[in-house]
């Protein structure tokens, strides 16, 4: 770990890691069955940095867990059971397969993105554990939903959101209390921008899954205009008869289901690139990578009223 | 400047400041922050090109920057912003977060909202209109939650020929009510968004002011912890016990976790434990085990203590010789944030730093009228009321006033039958 430099003002990334550890620390001291999601994803790798700021030399005063699609790159689950190990934390992961093979989750036809699909499982691995709280890496900067939900985002026991009705949040006077079945969803990056958490993967030195930097691999550019992206070809997401699959050079910049995460053409293959890319880029990070936000415009709040991250 | 060129700058950073815009959108706050968002980068091409398809889709001529910032489906059904938006700008050697808060009346709970994390508020006044009861409104506010800086921004200048006649009249103005209002230091900067007058560059239309634009401002302001030295505050969190650790070291550890509320620590200083009184010295001061010289404000850190004291969670430690009063009774300035009315028969829960306690209405002194500024008697709060109450406690708390120490001055009322946030406290 890198020696901290105290100075008389904070740096923005050292004001932004001790709000973070401030409010894992409130979940810590006000919430009885705390969990942290960790999917292997950059902003997850953050969170687990400032946990160990947080907490270290203790243990983390919550399990890890992963609500795993099945439809997930190697590479980043692999990272994910590493990092767990490396830490020496525990690691719950649950499975959207097991959902469908309880009939709780049913897709429309099979080729149907599981993504939104990890709400149910969510919510059943909540109700399995009894948690009262789930610490997530969502940005404010992220997408315009978020951009409205607290830092401490107040869950019925139904697992919804309800934007009109939250919690005033004032200070940092965090209100975690929940009645049994409901839950709080915590935020401690909530004011990092992309860029900022880049600048934290450099600082602190955090190792990333490979599809993080620029790499090569099989394609085919789907769609036109605004609405076009780079679109993998893997087991799961083949080529569409008449497309041509090309080798080209790029990065994820956000990683999750394969159904819906899409790279961009890029040839950072360091932290230093990617942050000079980061701060030139004119496409946000969803943008560019999410093919489910696209649907419509309310589509990341519809899917948090329904117990989304 | 390009964005590149920005960060490179990074070598020199400013930390990070939170300022608020407080105005309507007819005063063009949302112009203004769509500028300062755009001329920073902030604003990527694809949200622009969304914000124009959603504008065009409403029959409306320019691009409305207020759907930046809209983000829920109903606040963009009814055309109307519900609830506090937070956006995020760097220029390189500053990160800014802005909180953006509806102007209209009956969002004063948002407004404290937004204000209570905030270092600076932009009170936006329309060059035509010049100072309204919604000015007076949301500079009594932005005073009342304790913003160390107000910024008074003359929007619209291209509306009036740019006069300085006209800016000098409103400057004049509102520092005449500013003073009956207690408010001491105001800057005032003329501008218009539209035009990007003064916002990030100076334009060629006010050769007559000659202060700094509006980025410089925020460039330069100094966080709400920077211009005076404040006593150390050290609400306890969290305590560490790696007891079952294989490292038998590790058996006696007790880290007591925090956020340096204010003030700084350095290793070997005296310490007092609140409620105990007793008193140690600080053996070390960690962050994730390693140890650090000095803790500064607004940092978490882990302390050891020299002697071993029995603390949990919702103790203080202060420096020996500063420790603030133990009260259990509270007069404060409060806003009410819910539905239902404060009902002074009901027993509420207060959160005063991380320490919780029952509590009781004792009096309701007056209420605040945010137009008229006026005080009248009240017997019950509802809604976005403003009062001066005071509260009986269960349980004592370490207070500070207010005006002093944002962060031990400060808590919140909670409805225990659901756990709402429904009160807001500043304590006189």
């Amino acid at each position: 770990m890198t020696q901290i430099i105290t100075r008389k003002t904070l740096s923005h990334l050292d004001w932004l890691e001790a709000e973070a550890i401030h409010i894992m620390r409130e979940v810590a001291g006000q919430c009885a069955n705390p969990v942290l999601l960790f999917s292997g994803g950059k902003d997850s790798i953050c969170m687990l940095r400032v946990a160990e700021k947080a907490f270290r030399p203790g243990r983390f005063p919550f399990p890890l867990m992963h609500i795993d699609t099945g439809h997930n790159y190697p590479e980043v689950t692999a990272f994910r059971d590493q990092r767990a190990a490396e830490l020496g934390e525990r690691l719950i992961v649950r499975s959207v397969e097991d959902s469908m093979q309880r009939g709780t989750v049913v897709l429309k036809h099979e080729g149907e993105s599981r993504n939104k699909h990890q709400s149910v499982t969510l919510l059943e691995a909540i109700e399995e554990f009894g948690f009262d709280a789930c610490i997530g890496g969502a940005r404010r900067d992220e997408e315009k939903a978020r951009a409205k939900e607290r830092i401490m985002s107040f869950r019925d026991e139904f697992g919804q959101w309800d934007p009109k009705n939250q919690r005033p949040e004032l200070w940092n006077l965090y209100n975690a209390r929940v009645h049994k079945g409901e839950n709080i969803r915590a935020f401690p990056i909530s004011n990092w921008t992309e860029l900022d958490v880049w600048q934290y993967i450099e600082r602190e030195q955090l190792e990333l899954p490979s599809i993080y930097y620029a790499h090569t691999r099989p394609v085919v550019r789907r769609g036109v205009g605004q609405n076009s992206a780079i679109v993998p070809v893997t087991a799961i997401t083949p080529a569409r008869p008449g497309e041509e699959i090309i080798d080209l050079q790029v990065r994820f910049r956000t990683v999750g289901d394969i159904t819906c995460t899409a790279p961009v053409e890029s040839a950072a293959d360091t932290v230093e690139k990617i942050i000079a890319e980061t701060a030139e880029t004119t496409i946000t990070e969803r943008g560019a990578t999410r093919l489910d936000d696209q649907t419509s415009e309310a589509s990341m709040e519809q899917r948090k009223k329904e117990g989304y991250f | 400047m390009s964005a590149l060129e920005r960060i490179e700058k990074m070598g020199i950073d400013r930390g990070l400041l939170r300022f608020l815009t407080c105005g309507s959108v007819d005063d063009g706050k949302s112009t203004l922050i769509g500028r300062l968002l755009f001329d920073t980068k902030a604003i990527l091409a694809d949200t622009l090109s969304a914000i124009e398809r959603t504008s065009q889709k409403r029959g409306m001529a320019a691009v409305d920057l207020s759907l930046l910032t809209d983000g829920l489906q109903a606040e963009r059904e009814q055309g109307i912003t519900i609830d506090v938006a937070y956006r995020y700008f760097s220029t390189g050697t500053r990160k800014f977060i802005i909180a953006d808060a509806p102007g209209h009346e009956q969002y004063t709970r948002n407004m404290v909202t937004a204000a209570s994390t905030a270092d600076l508020a932009i009170i936006l006044i329309d060059a035509r209109k010049g100072v309204l009861t919604q000015t007076r409104r949301h500079s009594k506010l932005a005073h009342l939650v304790g913003i160390p800086h107000l910024l008074v921004a003359v929007n619209k200048m291209d509306l009036v020929d740019y006069s300085e006649e006209v800016y000098e009249k409103i400057k004049a103005d509102y520092l005449a009510f500013a003073a009956k209002l207690g408010i001491g230091e105001v800057g005032f900067i003329p501008l218009s968004a539209l035009n990007g007058d003064m916002i990030v560059d100076r334009g060629g239309n006010l050769p007559w002011y000659q202060g700094p634009t509006l980025l410089d401002i925020l460039e330069a302001a100094p966080g709400a912890h920077a211009d005076h030295a404040e006593k150390f505050r050290f609400p306890v969190q969290y305590v560490c016990r790696p007891q079952d650790s294989a490292n038998p070291e590790l058996h006696d550890y007790r880290g007591f976790m925090g956020r340096v509320e204010s003030g700084s620590l350095r290793v070997g200083d005296a310490v007092t434990v609140l409620p105990s009184g007793l008193a140690t010295t600080v053996k070390a001061i960690q962050v994730g085990g390693e140890d650090i010289p000095e803790a500064v404000t607004e940092q978490s850190v882990t302390l050891l203590l020299s002697d071993e004291i029995d603390i949990s969670r919702g103790d203080m430690i202060v420096r020996s010789g500063e420790a603030p009063e133990a009260v259990k009774q509270i007069t404060a300035t409060v806003c009410w944030l819910s539905e239902t009315p404060l009902d002074r028969a009901r027993t509420y829960l207060i959160r005063h730093t991380t320490r919780e306690t029952k509590a009781k209405v004792a009096a309701i002194d007056y209420r605040l009228d945010v137009n008229s500024l006026e005080e009248v008697p009240a017997e019950r709060l509802a809604m976005n009321d403003i009062a001066r109450v005071s509260f009986k406690l269960a349980q004592p708390v370490f207070a500070d006033p207010y005006g002093e120490n944002r962060a031990t001055g400060a808590f919140i009322v909670i409805d225990e039958s659901n756990n709402n946030t429904v009160g807001a406290g500043m304590i006189l």
